[in-house]
């Protein structure tokens, strides 16, 4: 939600007092959707009607598998999340400080990767079925009925045990900046620990939930990898048939234009539901949290749910695959693991801190500014994130080259000489193509965080003279620092593992961890490029381990004031 | 958390000043990327390649031996075709290479090749292997083949693809989801010599005759069967080639060993083929470089590799066939025309989505 859905701006603030912030948010809003409208474009141009066959043939199917898996997935990430977050935050018990980030590592294994490893540790001829075959004497496939992963059911567990830290990192933020006094009156008031958590915690992180589920959903409708290895046909998969089997690029965006009207749909329809609601916190007092000690039983059973997702999530598929590395670890290197390595560090931290900027930028020009075309420009830039990856790539690359050959044909009027390309086949492209893909991940926690600042503080801060840079610097930043460190890990592992953009606006002879990794995995060989697929976990792990720790200490530790 | 609150201090930084100031840093960051780009050495040629890199980064890297030619690549599956488009006449692009042949006419229905008339080229490449036009050519073969349990399915019981839908195999067969595009050509290929009807009613004899759902690549399917699963594949003869002689992976020997391959319709219009083809882009900046480099791609050396390496067949005539390919026997190849194959494709599509071939 933007900040200007539930913040009612002071009259002060409601006329555009720093023009510029107006005019960059909504010029920058249009740079970062400019990918979408050219895809809507292509989706305008004459071309064989395709909906005929599809509605008769495939759709029913591709819009129901994809709607299962939705949600599947949304239950699944809620689960894991949210339980796990509110037991980090509010439980005290042993391996809490362990788990508060290693929960947070299955976010950074694509999730193709873990269908592989999965795969080839539960078919038939893996090392479980044919232990099970060992024990009880077995024969064939027709003698025992064992579940099969390939299906809709383990596409949505393999996509959850990846996608729920999203939902735990987010609410887990939420829960961080409740303040105690609300929690403490609650208790106060005769509620036990469920009734805080169902009647209070949870509505007030509400927002927070919300976004971390929606980013999770929209990876899920964007999902390739996963769905075409276990032949699930989704709505993205229906997409990459009309554009390549039918060579209809127009029914593709066609497609991916309805696509993205469900998201925003679905998007709205939450907002809706919490119009009415206001969730500024009162104060920003960060008095610890009260924490409820678990002994015996409870903290057991503690440990046992913050220990599923891990171990499923993370410990089992990086078991499998570093088996394979070792057993084929000179692919990799002999690959230049230090350049690939590099690449992608260097990729992901760009985007990262340019996705943060803008975002900070676009929320803080929507806030400041009362015009509803700003704020719909800011929200509009992060719409990136509802097309699937290979389709919005071919958006990006419409507009960068439309600049190019604008400057092209300019320079060549006045110069005589063609710039040739300036942006197209450049980390500048990808970047830009990073950004426009993952805006809505930063956006979102950043929208997230200041929508918890309430505006009497800002008010304050401009009646003692501040301006609206001095406000942003000296009041929001460091109230939503802990929003602001979030955004900077999703966008990092996000495009840690970006695939389907990074392989089409790379630069000659430019490799990341994952277009390496791609290059076997793309082809069911994940053995042979395990290692790299392992460094991308373990890339992750260093930036994981850092902000969760300065996301703990943005509050102090119960106990010590 | 330096960098974080360094992202911070620019923040500040880049706000005060003016927001417009984002542009010319944007712009030194590509100059930052540009210079890479020109660093590169002068006699060069560019590709743009559908195949997967690791696949033809050793041909690539004996042309550059060769001819002191330096290689750049960008590998992509899907959108070489619109980002071709879209950078026009300042595409640094030379030359597109492609997996399979329906990627290759796209490209030059989207009028992004040039004709190229080399003799060497037309010596090389059979007539029926490239464009009249000569703005494309196809490079190697492959198969598209049928392999059975040599304990479970008896020597001589399948001779052709339409003897996969004898209702005597249901539940007997394994073969990859009908959209990707091996099966689509098929398809294809049943169109053109069936009809669209007959071809469909193909398709929904096959579908009958399932295992168990569409999974996994070609190699899966060979795996199936090893494991018991089912007693005949459909698959690519280079799957079975990487198989049979993988030293890395000594367990897909055994995949591998279990199964009799067949070249289908033998007595009739031959076994489908598709092909794997290259053309150079219509605004190729490095033109001479990129018809050197389709030469050494369609010559003797660069051929007998694609049959070494990766168990393609040659098109070029008379070269030599690896021992391992050449173990498969001679065969007899559908003599439909690629074209056809392509222009029949979206057809194909519409019958697999009717006949549910997931």
């Amino acid at each position: 939600m933007s900040a200007g859905d539930i913040v009612s701006v002071p009259g002060a603030l409601r006329r555009i007092r720093f023009e510029p912030w107006s005019i960059g948010t909504v010029l920058l809003g249009c740079v970062l959707v400019s990918p979408v409208v050219a895809i809507i474009g292509l989706a305008f141009l004459p071309t064989e009607n395709i909906w005929p066959h599809l509605f008769s043939t495939v759709l029913g199917r591709y819009v129901s598998n994809t709607l299962l898996l939705m949600l599947g997935v949304g239950v699944g990430v809620i689960f894991g999340g949210v339980c796990t977050a509110w037991i980090t935050t509010m439980c005290r018990f042993p391996g809490r400080r362990f788990f508060e980030w290693a929960l947070l590592v299955p976010m950074a294994m694509p999730a193709y990767v873990i269908a592989y490893a999965y795969t080839d540790l539960l078919e038939y001829a893996g090392p479980i079925q044919k232990t099970l075959r060992g024990i009880f004497g077995w024969q064939s496939a027709q003698d025992y009925w064992f579940p099969d992963i390939r299906t809709i059911g383990g596409a949505i567990v393999m996509m959850s045990l990846v996608l729920y830290p999203y939902v735990y990192l987010l609410s887990r933020a939420g829960f961080l900046s409740q303040s105690a006094s609300v929690l403490e009156a609650s208790r106060l008031l005769g509620h036990g620990p469920w009734q805080t958590f169902r009647k209070v915690a949870l509505p007030l992180a509400r927002p927070a939930i919300a976004v971390g589920v929606a980013l999770a959903l929209m990876e899920t409708l964007n999902d390739f990898g996963t769905t075409d290895y276990f032949a699930v046909q989704t709505f993205t998969v229906g997409i990459y048939n009309t554009w390549l089997g039918m060579n209809s690029l127009p029914g593709a965006a066609q497609l991916s234009t309805v696509l993205l009207i469900f998201v925003l749909v679905l998007v709205g329809i939450e907002r809706a539901g919490r119009r009415r609601q206001r969730y500024h916190e009162t104060t920003g007092r960060h008095a610890a949290l009260p924490g409820y000690r678990l002994t015996g039983v409870r903290a057991a059973a503690a440990i046992v749910i913050c220990g599923i997702p891990l171990v499923f999530g993370f410990i089992v598929p990086a078991w499998v695959l570093g088996g394979y590395a070792v057993a084929n670890y000179e692919t990799t290197l002999n690959g230049n693991f230090v350049a690939l390595v590099g690449n992608s560090v260097l990729l992901s931290l760009g985007a990262a801190c340019l996705a943060l900027l803008i975002a900070l930028f676009l929320n803080y020009g929507a806030r400041l500014s009362g015009s509803t075309t700003v704020k719909t420009a800011s929200r509009f830039a992060s719409i990136g994130y509802a097309m699937p990856g290979a389709v919005l790539a071919v958006g990006v690359v419409m507009p960068v080259a439309w600049f190019d050959t604008g400057i092209s044909a300019a320079t060549s009027a006045v110069f005589g000489v063609s710039s040739g390309l300036i942006f197209s086949g450049t980390i500048a492209a990808l970047l830009f193509a990073y950004v426009v893909r993952f805006m809505a991940v930063s956006h979102g926690a950043i929208e997230a965080g200041l929508s918890r600042i309430t505006p009497s503080m800002e008010d304050a801060a401009r009646n003692l003279g501040a301006t609206a840079i001095a406000a942003l610097r000296r009041v929001h930043i460091p109230m939503i620092r802990s929003s602001a460190l979030t955004a900077v890990l999703l966008v990092f592992v996000e495009t840690m593992k970006e695939l389907p953009m990074t392989l089409l606006l790379r630069p000659f002879n430019f490799n990341t961890l994952a277009t390496f990794a791609y290059q076997y995995a793309g082809d069911e060989q994940i053995e042979e490029a395990a290692l790299a697929a392992l460094a991308i976990v373990f890339t992750g792990l260093g930036p994981v381990l850092l902000l969760s720790l300065a996301i703990r200490r943005s509050r102090p530790e119960p106990g010590k004031k | 958390m330096d960098v974080v609150d360094q992202a911070f201090k620019e923040f500040t930084v880049f706000s005060i000043s003016n927001s417009t100031k984002i542009l010319p840093a944007f712009a030194i960051l590509c100059a930052v990327g540009l210079p890479a780009m020109d660093a590169v050495a002068a006699s060069e040629v560019n590709i743009y390649s559908y195949r997967q890199e690791f696949l033809i980064r050793p041909f690539l890297d004996r042309f550059t031996k060769d001819t002191g030619i330096a290689v750049n690549v960008v590998y992509a599956k899907k959108g070489i075709l619109q980002r071709l488009k879209q950078e026009g006449a300042n595409t640094p692009a030379d030359v597109v290479l492609t997996a399979g042949f329906s990627r290759l006419k796209a490209l030059q229905e989207a009028g992004l090749l040039q004709a190229v008339d080399s003799t060497a080229l037309k010596a090389n490449i059979p007539a029926k292997y490239r464009d009249p036009k000569d703005e494309w050519f196809g490079l190697t073969l492959r198969g598209r083949i049928i392999a059975y349990s040599k304990a479970r399915v008896p020597a001589g019981a399948i001779q052709t693809y339409e003897d996969l839908v004898d209702p005597k195999w249901k539940g007997k067969i394994c073969v990859r989801t009908g959209s990707h595009y091996y099966n689509r050509a098929l398809v294809a290929s049943m169109v053109a010599a069936h009809g669209e009807a007959k071809a469909e009613e193909w398709v929904r004899g096959l579908v009958k005759n399932f295992a168990r759902k569409p999974q996994g690549n070609d190699r899966a399917q060979a795996k199936a069967v090893y494991e018991g699963v089912c007693d005949i594949a459909v698959m690519n003869t280079y799957y079975f080639g990487k198989m049979k002689f993988n030293k890395k992976n000594p367990e897909q020997r055994d995949w591998a060993a279990g199964l009799q391959i067949l070249f289908p319709n033998q007595g009739d219009r031959g076994a489908h083929v598709n092909v794997s083809g290259a053309g150079v882009v219509k605004h190729a900046k490095n033109r001479a470089n990129a018809v050197r480099l389709l030469a050494f791609l369609s010559d003797g050396f660069a051929q007998k590799m694609y049959a070494a390496n990766n168990y393609e067949y040659p098109v070029k005539a008379g070269v030599g066939w690896s021992p391992e390919v050449k173990s498969w026997g001679d065969f007899k190849a559908d003599d439909l025309a690629l074209v056809e194959l392509f222009r029949l494709g979206p057809t194909a599509q519409r019958v697999i989505d009717r006949a549910d071939w997931r």
